[in-house]
């Protein structure tokens, strides 16, 4: 057996968090599933969850090994308690209207694109290869996310009345991606992770872009909500939680 | 007319979905789909009939666009070519050696 170094402990940490943003998502946006505006849409919708759910069981996977304590992908996402999952908390707020939900994928998937893109050149070759699969999945999401929010804030008075209402409730939290911390710094300077003000910048661009053609304001706001990677939480996330783990809590062991 | 704004499905026009499952094949129709317009459409399209890994490309089309035939034409349209098996290549025989045919 293999010594686990820090820096595999930092890797599986840095796959942690982009798992868990994976997996939160993937659970929030299946809350649509028989509930969409039509059912092209419900389909589509499932479609971006599924892509999500893969990266995170790709991640939680590479996390565990990495980790060295013997948790496979279902330990990490059905076992770990609340304090001990590390989304941000954009991913975790809840749905609310589609014009809502419509807001925090473009913000999620204009950080995305740019994130598996550098991703793709990790030092990393495990990382590097889930980032191969996921960039292409994140372009559709990015695409799809643009199309449905020019097409509201662009459409009726009240699609945009609703759109921008959603954008300003959920733009505060997108600032969570960005974050740098020692741990960050390491592994930016192996060249394992994304710098995440290089980030922030293609996706300053590409959101103002997609809010422009939609004719939505850029919400202004100095409220910097935190603490998703260090395990706090939303009132929200406890229920999306419950229902993520109880099948698997009840039921250990439990398969198809 | 009612002033009542219209839900998504009902507001959006109907589109007929065509698939080309690889290259070399023509696209094939598929089936059809709801889309505010042709941009949804198409990803729409990719969503409900590609997912398994169906096709290389796709078209949409309006449905309203496509002329189609008559049932009432039926007979004038159909039935001449009933009484004329030889159109059908099948009374040559074919080489073994003559490949992909």
């Amino acid at each position: 057996m293999t010594t686990t170094t820090e820096v595999d402990l930092d890797v599986a940490t840095y796959c942690l968090r982009l798992g868990d943003d994976s997996l939160v998502l993937a659970q929030r946006l299946c809350e649509w599933a028989a509930r969409s505006p039509q059912l092209e849409e419900d389909v589509a919708l499932m479609n971006l969850a599924l892509d999500l759910l893969g990266q995170a069981r790709s991640l939680l996977t590479l996390a565990g090994v990495r980790e060295g304590r013997g948790r496979d992908e279902d330990a990490l996402a059905f076992l770990r308690d609340e304090p001990d999952v590390v989304n941000v908390q954009l991913v975790e707020l809840e749905n609310g209207d589609f014009g809502r939900t419509m807001a925090r994928q473009l913000l999620v998937a204009a950080y995305a694109v740019p994130l598996w893109q550098a991703l793709c050149a990790s030092t990393d070759a495990d990382l590097a290869a889930i980032a191969g699969k996921a960039v292409k999945e994140v372009a559709y999401h990015l695409d799809h996310a643009r199309s449905w929010v020019v097409r509201l804030g662009d459409g009726t008075e009240e699609s945009r009345r609703r759109v921008q209402a959603g954008l300003d409730e959920v733009w505060p939290y997108a600032v969570e991606l960005f974050e740098l911390d020692p741990l960050l710094e390491r592994l930016i300077a192996r060249g394992v992770a994304a710098d995440p003000a290089a980030l922030q910048r293609v996706w300053r661009v590409t959101v103002e872009e997609v809010l422009a053609e939609a004719t939505l304001a850029v919400p202004e706001t100095s409220w910097r909500p935190t603490g998703g990677r260090s395990g706090a939480h939303t009132e929200a996330f406890g229920y999306l939680l419950a229902e993520l783990q109880h099948l698997h809590r009840s039921h250990p062991g439990v398969s198809w | 007319m009612t002033q009542q704004p219209q839900r998504l499905s009902s507001g959006s026009p109907l589109w007929e979905v065509f698939v080309r499952s690889r290259r070399g094949l023509s696209h094939t129709h598929a089936g059809s789909l709801h889309a505010p317009d042709a941009h949804m459409a198409l990803r729409n399209a990719r969503d409900l009939y590609t997912r398994r890994q169906e096709g290389v490309s796709i078209w949409v089309v309006r449905a309203g666009d496509v002329v189609a035939s008559s049932p009432d034409e039926k007979d004038a349209f159909f039935d001449p070519a009933g009484d004329k098996p030889y159109r059908h290549p099948t009374f040559y025989e074919v080489p073994d050696e003559v490949q992909h045919l």
